[in-house]
């Protein structure tokens, strides 16, 4: 009962050799590959009908839309709008990931950091190519708070400037530390019962405690699941909000 | 001392970490209930900021973990 096993990526067909690297299709691939099916049809089935009176598909989409669409508009304005496709894909792909990965004997993508570290790159170079683009070197100005007496300038700058580069770190161990931590909660409680279950009548009985347990922390995972994919849009808001209006 | 059992003990001390983290999401999440039941009709809209504060101060923790986590399985 290794809790760490859960995590193993399994090669379920190669692909091609390039330069000694072996590319396969793995099960985090197929697993990618499931979730975009799941938001595929739930958005395709959701706008077919277009009816006025939304059924109970078309207003899971639609309620979804508008809180994505509410979040980003109140933290980064509606300037910030045209940034909707990229933070609704974000929230929809890490949300549909993190709830598929609760269902036993299935694959968490959003387990492993390299998933993590690429979106959370993707936001960063957006945010830091977008900022150039836009404000051109006024972006800087992110970096020095105005209405701070000068000789503390240097420090805050320095300081803001090592808040700005930990912040890929922070966005995509997050998720990561979250969804891995909580996996492996799951898989010790799961072998608490399988260890007193192994002892007989009365481990049966002991075995009642752990078991609930299990099932109220798969609830809670529930929660943290929606909750990370709404932590992470959100943060996407905010940093994005640093590229459209530098100044503080 | 064995290395494998210093790794032990130094992923149990990590995660004392854990504790500040948990106290300042408390505190969050305390202050917040205290402040919507002062008056509620302006608490969902501080619901984001709350978010954001909670994801922030997590992360701290979480960083912890991830030591321990490091120690015992990667290292």
């Amino acid at each position: 009962m290794d809790p760490i096993h859960q995590f193993e990526i399994k090669t379920l067909f190669p692909i091609a050799h390039i330069g000694g690297v072996e590319i396969a299709f793995t099960n985090s691939a197929l697993y990618m590959l499931i979730g975009l099916l799941v938001i595929l049809l739930l958005m395709l089935g959701a706008t077919g009908p277009r009816a006025l009176v939304p059924g109970r598909l078309q207003a899971v989409a639609e309620i979804s839309y508008e809180f994505v669409a509410g979040t980003l508009r109140s933290s980064a304005g509606t300037e910030g709008m045209k940034f909707f496709p990229l933070v609704f894909s974000l929230f929809m792909f890490i949300l549909v990931l993190n709830v598929i990965g609760i269902i036993p004997y299935t694959f968490t993508v959003t387990s492993h950091i390299i998933i993590t570290v690429s979106l959370a790159a993707l936001v960063f170079f957006t945010v830091i190519i977008y900022g150039f683009w836009k404000n051109g070197l006024h972006f800087f100005k992110l970096f020095v708070p105005s209405g701070v007496p000068g000789y503390i300038l240097p420090l805050v700058t320095f300081i803001e400037i090592m808040s700005f580069l930990s912040r890929p770190v922070s966005h995509s161990v997050r998720l990561f530390a979250n969804m891995l931590a909580g996996h492996i909660t799951l898989k010790v409680f799961g072998g608490f019962v399988t260890m007193l279950g192994a002892l007989g009548f009365l481990g049966w009985l002991g075995a009642v405690l752990p078991l609930g347990l299990t099932v109220a922390l798969t609830a809670l995972e529930l929660l943290v699941a929606f909750l990370q994919a709404y932590v992470f849009a959100i943060l996407t808001c905010i940093y994005l909000n640093d590229a459209i209006h530098p100044g503080h | 001392m064995d290395p494998q059992a210093a790794k032990m003990i130094g992923a149990g001390i990590a995660c004392i970490g854990m504790g500040g983290a948990g106290v300042g999401v408390g505190t969050i999440f305390g202050h917040y209930l205290a402040a919507a039941l002062r008056n509620p009709s302006a608490a969902q809209g501080q619901f984001g900021n709350l978010i954001f504060g909670f994801a922030v101060t997590e992360a701290l923790g979480i960083f912890s973990l991830l030591i321990a986590l490091l120690l015992l399985f990667a290292l």
